[in-house]
């Protein structure tokens, strides 16, 4: 009991959320995301900050657990003990398909691989970003129970 | 006699499909109904956010001059006109154009961009010229194509090809009721700012600084507010269809009952008039 109510002053709220839903909503311990600036590590009681988000993994700690989520661009905030992820995509590492999420990975590397007329480099390259990012989330998350 | 017999027969029979059809529409209206329900929810918080983190970053930016925040000069004035792009859905699309003919003829300047083929045949029968149109967008908005609308808006914006966007569509409010409504999309209304949180406000750490994180922030915000805007009406449609369907299915069942007892009657007549046809030659035999 004594723990557990310790462990509840260590906590914070995280919630990301994408256009179409709410993706996660959970109360941890720290989270570590990408941004333009580098990495961000965030406890409680972390000072008001705004920032950017990277596509890449985003993790955070609950109960002494890391959790993997894959994200795309965004902006996140955090105040009053609240962390908040706006991405424009974000998906649960558990959520996602190894096995499928290594096939969009070779997709997209044979697509940046591939030189033709009228192929938008930058966007292969980006497509490439998020499916390393979607298959580091689902492998780790994967590693994690194993 | 025989002949109208077979008519009514044929009337009855020619609505009963009607009616399976109806119905069958009726039903999947309802279905795809729940789960644009369930996405306008689940996607309100979106927009809702990044309004309020935009209102906390306004007060660390002395003199914001965003030109997605900064009313233009000049007035042409855009709206967004969301209609749908099948028909059989009751009123949806007639309220909608209405709301926009309105405000149109308020206009001395204005420009119109359609989504849905309904609004895009109306307006295009009537000789209004259209900035943009977006049609065949299925019966589940997703984001992309909203990314695209967008993108296509803040460059018809920023190349001052209008200087005001407004968005009109039929909000969701019950299955029973929608409702027009009129939402300014650009420029972007700056959130009315809490003069008691401006204390804190200035112990914000922003990185990058304060303006890239609007830049950041408002294209976000204009998407949010159309893909709501778009699943909105996609639930309203779809509520309105279910309806539309479902008093169609109902005045078939009343016609069919109605021809129904004309069938009997007429059949009634018929046999009546072939009893007494056969009683009178029998008599005319005995005499």
């Amino acid at each position: 009991m004594a723990h557990e109510e310790a462990a509840r002053h260590k906590t914070f709220g995280l919630e990301i959320i994408t256009p179409e839903r709410i993706v996660v909503e959970e109360d941890v311990e720290g989270v570590v995301l990408s941004s333009p600036e580098g990495f961000y590590g965030i406890l409680r009681n972390h000072a008001p900050f705004i920032g950017g988000l990277n596509i890449g993994v985003l993790k955070y700690r609950q109960e002494g657990k890391l959790h993997w989520v894959a994200t795309d661009n965004g902006v996140f905030e955090m105040s009053g003990n609240k962390l908040r992820i706006m991405a424009d995509a974000a998906e649960r590492g558990e959520d996602i398909n190894v096995l499928r999420a290594k096939e969009a990975c070779e997709r997209a590397k044979h697509r940046l691989g591939q030189r033709h007329e009228g192929m938008n480099h930058l966007r292969a390259e980006l497509a490439l970003k998020r499916s390393l990012a979607r298959l580091k989330a689902a492998v780790g998350e994967r590693k994690r129970d194993a | 006699m025989a002949e109208q017999v077979r008519d009514i027969k044929r009337r009855i029979r020619s609505i009963k499909s009607t009616q399976q059809i109806t119905k069958a529409m009726e039903m999947v209206a309802a279905t795809r109904l729940r789960r644009a329900r369930e996405k306008v929810v689940a996607a309100r918080p979106y927009a809702r956010e990044i309004q309020g983190m935009i209102r906390r970053l306004l007060p660390a930016i002395p003199d914001v001059a965003h030109p997605l925040l900064e009313p233009h000069k000049s007035h042409r004035v855009g709206y967004v006109v969301m209609t749908s792009d099948r028909g059989l859905c009751g009123g949806f699309n007639g309220h909608v154009i209405r709301q926009a003919q309105v405000l149109l003829a308020q206009e001395k300047e204005y420009a119109l961009i359609i989504l849905g083929r309904k609004g895009r045949d109306f307006f295009r029968r009537r000789g209004y010229r259209l900035l943009a149109e977006f049609i065949a967008l299925g019966d589940d908005p997703i984001v992309a194509q909203t990314r695209e609308i967008a993108q296509a808006l803040l460059d018809l914006y920023e190349k001052n090809l209008v200087d005001e966007i407004n968005l009109i569509y039929m909000e969701f409010i019950s299955t029973g009721r929608q409702r027009s409504k009129v939402t300014r999309l650009l420029p972007v209304e700056a959130p009315t700012v809490d003069e008691t949180g401006q204390e804190w406000i200035n112990d914000y750490f922003f990185e990058p600084e304060p303006e890239k994180v609007l830049d950041m922030l408002l294209p976000r915000f204009i998407i949010g507010q159309i893909y709501n805007a778009m699943l909105e009406s996609k639930a309203s449609e779809l509520a309105a269809r279910m309806i539309a369907m479902g008093a169609a299915s109902e005045n078939a069942m009343e016609m069919i009952d109605q021809l129904t007892l004309s069938f009997n009657k007429a059949r009634q007549a018929a046999i009546t008039k072939e009893l007494s046809e056969i009683v009178g030659g029998a008599d005319a035999l005995k005499g």
